[in-house]
């Protein structure tokens, strides 16, 4: 019906504002290069990579990341296990208080990082729990539900139900038919959901900042040298590492829910 | 029941089939399952309510308690005993600035981000097809998850004074006009990267696929049909986007409202990075708690961005901005 093209001046701000959206992420990699090492001169003086083993020489962001991705597996883990049970039972049924639990699913990323954050820092403060690896991954995991909720519940409402009433006529049982055929039927939603709660969570600074105590994950590590920068060659290819953790599983979660309805993303 | 079925010949197989014996406890608890539906809803819904209900409500309550208590002038240990004296301290001048900066700031990246927004999101859903949809998609979907922090740090190098931004307007001989932006009263600054037009970039980039995507499904589900009816009854491109998309899109441009607005107001890591270390909502959150030790008043704070969004969603929600979501 449209045979209208865009006009030139539509068509130059759209693509101008896509770029706009990249442009600065790709500066990221020609810092990581760059020879200067007291400031952020551009363009940079010169190339190197000797900054790239300065990094891998560093026993503090090995730590750090250990740190980060530990975390980040086992949130994304529950997150994966509480995300699937809360969208099987909210795609299964109409109940009393449903509308009031998908509230509760998607407040912890509705409301501002800092509350999520100060709250369970008043919590722990009040019950008298210290700061561990145990209370980043509690929050984590809270804000992660939501996300691979998304995915799945989606995944759900495509798959009819028929399939599950022929599984049970065909005498198989309940445990049998969610191995069978549930679960490879949620397969890629679920893979895509905990790809992009396991981003979320690798990448995850505000909340972390009120959780972590002392430790030091990667990005609390990347956000004090960003207020005090002291070494900012390593710094930038800490940026990039971050930049590739987060990047990859996203494209990976777009790749693999592509060809459905619903692909991986539409809600953060 | 089995007799009869022997006896009626070829079908016998099948009810055999049909029929099964319980194969212990899994074909039990299937048929437990079978009998009682309410009793799997229950088993699957309680761990994750339980999860959410213990962990972030319970959090949530610690919150608010934590905020009707107060801190002791002298001894600096939080008293415990209901009191709205750190809430009336937020209405103290230095803590009132805080709040009125916060939602300027704001209200500002909301505007500024639907402004950049609307041509990606147009385009993107009425003109973009094919590869280019996929483009598009990517383009807006990448930024949206990629590194917060990592984003944030690009913009560092950016507004740095020896910096790319410096750097282009000498190359373009436009350092004048770089210059006198920043000699601008209160938004201007020593560079980029301390001013509040520096900030108030930042903002509007890391935020702003949060826009495009609510924007562009709201003009996704402008029907065709309207705009010919619009160019058919005499109307030029300008007047059927005033008079027929905008209206249509408002909607979604609420719906982005909701993130942008809320994002901003919660975020404390731009403004300690980029800026004249101005204090905003997030900030006073974070060294409240922290370096300061008051709890209670951290916590007072962190009640205002709740208030102020539950107000925001009921208005919004009252403006049918959900439906874009």
């Amino acid at each position: 019906m449209h045979s209208e093209r865009a006009g030139l001046g539509l068509r130059i701000a759209a693509l101008g504002g896509l770029l706009f959206l990249h442009l600065p992420i790709l500066l990221i990699f020609l810092y990581a290069f760059t020879t200067e090492e007291r400031t952020y001169a551009f363009p940079p003086p010169g190339l190197t990579t000797e900054w790239f083993a300065a990094a891998w020489n560093r026993p503090d962001i090995w730590e750090a990341m250990a740190l980060s991705l530990k975390v980040a597996l086992i949130a994304t883990l529950i997150a994966m296990v509480l995300g699937t049970l809360v969208s099987a039972a909210m795609s299964r049924a109409t109940f009393f208080g449903r509308e009031q639990i998908s509230l509760l699913i998607i407040l912890p990323i509705a409301l501002p990082g800092v509350i999520t954050g100060m709250s369970l820092r008043s919590a722990f403060g009040m019950a008298g729990i210290d700061f561990s690896t145990l209370t980043i991954i509690l929050g984590h995991a809270t804000f992660c539900i939501v996300i691979v909720y998304n995915n799945a519940v989606a995944r759900f409402r495509r798959l009819s139900g028929g399939v599950m009433e022929a599984s049970a006529d065909l005498g198989a049982n309940a445990f049998q038919t969610f191995w069978h055929i549930l679960l490879p039927n949620l397969g890629t939603a679920l893979l895509a959901g905990g790809m992009l709660a396991f981003a979320l969570s690798f990448d995850e600074v505000i909340v972390t900042t009120f959780t972590a105590g002392q430790q030091t994950t990667l990005p609390i590590w990347m956000l004090e040298e960003l207020i005090r920068p002291r070494q900012r060659p390593v710094t930038n290819v800490v940026a990039m590492i971050v930049f590739a953790a987060t990047f990859l599983p996203i494209l990976a979660a777009y790749y693999l829910t592509r060809n459905g309805s619903e692909t991986a993303g539409g809600g953060k | 029941m089995m007799a009869h079925h022997s006896r009626s010949g070829a079908n016998s197989d099948a009810a055999m089939i049909a029929i099964l014996p319980e194969r212990g406890l899994a074909d039990r608890l299937t048929g437990l399952f079978w009998r009682k539906p309410k009793l799997l809803l229950a088993l699957m819904i309680t761990p994750p309510l339980l999860w959410l209900g213990v962990v972030y409500l319970g959090s949530l309550a610690a919150l608010l308690l934590q905020s009707f208590y107060s801190i002791d002038e002298f001894s600096g240990m939080v008293v415990q005993e209901f009191t709205l004296k750190t809430y009336a301290e937020l209405l103290r001048p230095a803590n009132y600035d805080v709040i009125f900066r916060t939602l300027l700031m704001a209200a500002a990246v909301t505007v500024g981000c639907a402004i950049l927004a609307f041509p990606i999101a147009y385009f993107a859903a009425r003109f973009a097809r094919g590869r280019w949809k996929a483009v598009f998609y990517l383009g807006i979907m990448l930024p949206l998850w990629s590194s917060y922090l990592v984003k944030v740090y690009a913009w560092k190098l950016i507004l740095a004074k020896e910096g790319i931004i410096t750097w282009a307007a000498e190359a373009t001989q436009t350092s004048a006009v770089l210059d006198a932006i920043l000699t601008l009263p209160v938004i201007g600054g020593n560079s980029l990267s301390t001013s509040y037009i520096g900030m108030f970039m930042v903002f509007t980039y890391v935020w702003l696929p949060y826009m495009i995507l609510p924007m562009q499904a709201s003009l996704e589900r402008v029907p065709a049909s309207m705009l010919e009816a619009s160019a058919d009854l005499g109307a030029t491109r300008a007047q059927t986007l005033r008079t027929v998309i905008l209206p249509l899109a408002m909607p979604g441009v609420i719906a982005g409202s909701i993130f942008t607005f809320s994002l901003t107001m919660g975020d404390y890591i731009i403004p300690q990075i980029v800026g004249n270390s101005a204090n905003f909502i997030g900030m006073a959150v974070y060294q409240l708690q922290g370096t300061a030790g008051n709890i209670p008043l951290a916590a007072a704070f962190a009640v205002v961005p709740i208030v102020i969004m539950v107000i925001y969603l009921w208005l919004a929600k009252r403006a049918g901005a959900f439906d874009a979501l």
